[in-house]
Formats: structure tokens, sequence, C-alpha cells
């Protein structure tokens, strides 16, 4: 079943995807490609199930039906003989260094400097030297406008300086997709901008991403493609212009009436 | 009164708190002199104060402190790690450990070391071959394995506190960089845990210090151990206990204003509010009139 990498093979591709949590079903099979440079914005209700479908791609949650392929590759599971095998969780680390992830409140590391906490991961995971990693890093920081701050401890920095070093430290592992939960939405109004320019670069670059969020015109303007999820479900999907200027569906109707 | 000037305003006078120091120093002042008056020889308890035995005593109670406290903090950590693991025999074994550890008297444990010949006459012991239990099991080492190991158990749940401490989103975040479960806790989460974890060691050990006084029951040389060896002799009994609690004292009083300076330090950046200073400079600025606390 597993197919070489390939251009063809799209980025992710998920199948019937379920999870629940105890008996509240959470994700009821949803079915969803991301390809190749793609920017797919989830958009939805909270409790729609949107931040747990992405928290699925990167195994931080285990499904309980369906299946997930990351470039052609079961995540969390390997398929032996028809069978399904749990993964071990240094093989799933494994996995995860191809998939980086923003989270809403950053979960930047408060004990290490900003530029320790871009470095962290290359240096611990794939063994590159300190002054190789910092080198990079520096680089990174410089590319979302922090270099100045380096040698600045999380504290010091404002939410969405902190979000921007998230996002440096998510680079930092050459990731071919990038997961975002919702990162502009514990900022101050203020500092939403600063944050949305640097993820709006990175699209520009080619960086395939999937990005759970509220902010509609990003999606209009950055998204190649929307999602709306309510209920566990995919209510609709298509063109962000589209799906914002004429939704098909009541509920998304009823959502967008709310949020634009 | 002008808008820019301080207020100069007469504080509120803490009246009640003078009659109180007065009680207190009345009472306290009665209880000095009723000891003075009573049946024990002062000039005994200052002379033995700095008697060679007393001394090495204080030495060594210091000595298996601090070896108790570190095997104590290394097996705490050891199981609370364990503790949190997913593997049920891992956890299962910390759980065992912690259970016995701390369900059975510290007493008890030392007396079971420094018995274990009875139950096992010989060891065998790497490179050593098997040798007597006894010639090993020496009062210091079943000291030392009786405080440390029964530390260890108290630690385990200081750890895993500190651990528990640390916000889901920190392993969520080192997980989602690729870190192995062991780098995210070696790396991640004890040093965010170690906040929360060192202070209350620093309580712990001011607690050993005193614990260590138990070892005089396996023949241990520490303060109270010197201090019964010489009234054994000279049947000074109390003032013997005074000597050694006079040193029990200096000792706990210079670890405490060290352990007062660690939680100082460690709760900086965590609240607006540094800890207020030690009791006995409260006590002064109380007095003082005019001063906030």
């Amino acid at each position: 079943m597993t197919q070489a990498p390939g251009t063809d093979v799209p980025m992710v591709e998920a199948k019937g995807v379920r999870k629940h949590f105890g008996h509240l079903e959470v994700l009821k099979g949803i079915d969803l490609t991301v390809s190749n440079g793609e920017v797919m914005c989830l958009v939805g209700p909270s409790g729609s199930g949107k931040s747990t479908f992405l928290r699925c791609i990167n195994h931080l949650e285990r499904l309980d039906g369906g299946y997930l392929r990351v470039r052609g590759k079961l995540v969390g599971f390997e398929e032996k003989h028809g069978k399904l095998y749990e993964m071990r969780e240094r093989q799933v680390a494994a996995q995860r260094q191809d998939i980086g992830m923003v989270f809403q409140r950053f979960n930047l590391f408060p004990h290490m400097t900003a530029v320790q906490n871009v470095m962290e991961a290359p240096v611990q995971v794939r063994g590159e030297s300190r002054s190789a990693a910092r080198e990079r890093a520096i680089g990174l920081l410089e590319r979302v406008g922090l270099a100045d701050k380096a040698a600045v401890y999380p504290a010091m920095l404002s939410g969405g300086q902190q979000q921007r070093v998230a996002i440096a430290r998510a680079l930092a592992m050459e990731p071919a997709l990038m997961l975002f939960d919702e990162p502009t939405s514990a900022l101050d109004p203020e500092l939403v901008g600063e944050v949305l320019d640097v993820m709006r670069a990175l699209a520009q670059g080619g960086m395939t991403m999937v990005v759970v969020t509220h902010e509609m015109g990003f999606a209009r303007e950055v998204g190649d493609s929307l999602v709306f999820m309510d209920g566990g479900v995919v209510v609709e999907s298509g063109p962000p212009r589209e799906v914002l200027a004429n939704p098909q569906h009541v509920r998304t109707q009823a959502f967008l009436s709310k949020v634009l | 009164m002008s808008s820019n000037t301080d207020i100069v305003a007469i504080p509120v006078r803490h009246y009640g708190r003078w009659v109180g120091a007065v009680v207190v120093l009345g009472l306290l002042g009665s209880l000095l002199y009723a000891f003075s008056q009573g049946n024990i020889d002062w000039a005994v308890t200052w002379e033995y104060f700095d008697a060679p035995t007393i001394v090495q005593g204080m030495w060594n109670t210091l000595l298996i402190s601090v070896l108790a406290q570190a095997l104590g903090i290394v097996l705490g950590v050891v199981a609370a790690v364990m503790r949190k693991s997913a593997n049920p025999v891992t956890s299962g074994v910390a759980w065992l450990y912690i259970w016995f550890f701390r369900g059975t008297p510290v007493l008890l444990q030392l007396l079971l070391w420094y018995n274990l010949s009875l139950v096992f006459p010989t060891i065998w012991i790497p490179f050593a071959g098997s040798v007597a239990t006894n010639t090993v099991m020496t009062p210091f080492l079943a000291a030392l394995l009786g405080l440390g190991i029964n530390e260890g158990a108290y630690m385990a749940e200081i750890v895993r506190a500190g651990i528990n401490s640390v916000d889901e989103g920190q392993t969520e975040a080192a997980q989602a960089l690729g870190l192995s479960p062991a780098r995210t806790m070696r790396r991640v989460v004890l040093p965010q845990a170690m906040r929360v974890i060192i202070p209350p060691t620093g309580n712990e050990f001011i607690n050993m210090l005193k614990t260590s006084s138990l070892a005089y029951a396996v023949q241990f040389g520490e303060l109270l151990y010197s201090a019964t060896s010489i009234y054994s002799a000279n049947l000074a009994v109390v003032e013997l206990l005074f000597t050694v609690s006079l040193w029990y004292l200096v000792l706990t009083s210079v670890f405490s204003v060290f352990q007062a300076f660690l939680e100082r330090r460690f709760a900086r950046g965590s609240s607006r509010n540094l800890p207020g200073p030690t009791v006995l400079g409260r006590v002064l600025s109380n007095l003082r009139p005019g001063r906030k606390p």
C-alpha cells in the first residue's frame, strides 16, 4: 500500500479519521487531502474538532479509526503483512521531525534563551554541532525579525515575539509540513499582524501548511483551500474566496455571519 | 495640602504588639530563670561544647546528612521518573519502593540494615567475592542506606510534584520537535521542575540533620551517639543533651539561612512579590514605628 514519496503523493492524506475521548466522539470520519505546497486553513466553531484533527497529523493524538498518511507513510502505525502495528515512542519521535508545529500558547522552553530554543532540536535530535546549529538558529531568528533577541529569555518577549521564536524553532528541523494550532488566538490584537506576516512569507516560500485559525482575512488572502468543520465532520471546503463569499451550507453561513 | 508632595501622616500605632512583646519576654525570662535554678550544671554543657568527641560527632552528623540526602535525591529522581513511565513494570517497581520505605519507620529500617547479617551471614560482592556481611555493614553504611533509601521515597514524591507542575504544553512542544521521551524529560521537564523541587529539598535536608540522630541506634558516631557515649560515663545526661541541642540549633540555623536564600532565588520570576524578609527581620521592622512589614 505504501507509495514512495514523490510529487504525486499528497503531503497529508486523511481517510475516515475518527477520534473519541471517552464517550465523546470528536472526529466522526474526516476525509482531507493536503497537496505539496498547499496552505490549508481549518476554520469552525470551538469544539468542532479542528485542533484535534491537527494534532492527529503529528500523532499528538492517536487516531481511533480511519487512517492518516503524511508523504505516503502512516503516522504512528506501521503496516506489515496487512496488519497494523503501533509504533514505539522513539519511532514516532523520528516521524515528527519532518512535521513542525506551532501552538496557540507558544510553549517556548522558558529556561532557554530564544536562540537556545531554536537550537535545541537540531542539537539533541539530529546531533548537529552546537556552533552550526547556533549559526542556523541566528539565521532563522533573522528570518522572523528577531536576530537582536537571540540571547533573551521568553519571559522578556512579547506574545508576538514569542510566537515568532516558536515558528523559528519549528523551522529549525527543516520540516516538510508546518502545523499551526490557532497561532494568533492568544495574542493581543496589535501583535497578530507580525505573526501573520511571518506565516505569509513562509507560505510564499512554498511551505506546505495546515492552519487552524479564526483569521478569515488571512485565510482569504494566503490560503489555497479553506475547510469548514463543525461537530467533528467537514461541512464544506473549497477555495477560500468562494467559501467565504458564497457559503453553501447553512452551518457555514451561520458561522461566517458571526465571525465576518 | 498640595497634590504633588508626599503624604505625611501619623502611622497606625500597634500598641497590642508592644504589650504582646512584653508578655512574651516575661514568659521567656521566667522559663530561663527556672532552668538556671534547676538541677543542671550549665558549666558542663559549655565545657563539652567543643570537646573533640562532640565536634567529631557534629562532623559525622553533617557528613551522613549530606551523603544520605544526596543518595535520597538520586533515588527520588529515578523513582519519580519511573513512576511516570508508561511501562507498568517500571512504574510498579517505583510504587512498591515508595510504598515500603514510606510505610515503615526509618528507625526500623536502620535496624534492619544494621542487622542484615542475621538474614544473610555472607554476601557476594562483585570483584570481592563472598564476604561476611558484618564486615561490610558498618554503622556508617547502615546509617547511609537506612537514611538515604528512606529519604529517596520522600524525595520521589517531591520530584513527582515538581514534574507534574510543568505545563503539558512543554512536553507536547518537545515531542512535536521530535525529542525522545527521555530527552524531553532530561532537557525540558526536569530543569523546569527544579523550581518546585529545590525549596522543599532544602527543607528535607534540614529535617535530615535532625533525623540522622536516629543513627545512634546503629552505633554510628554522630552527635547524639557522641553525647550518649560521654554521659554514660559521667552521668551528666541532661547537660550533654543540651550540648548537642545547641549544636543541632547551630547546624539547622546555618542551613535555614541558606534555605531562605534558595527559596527567594527560585521564587524569582514566578511571583510578583518576593517572599518577605526572615522572621527576625520582620520582628525588628514591626517594632519600629512607621515602617510597613
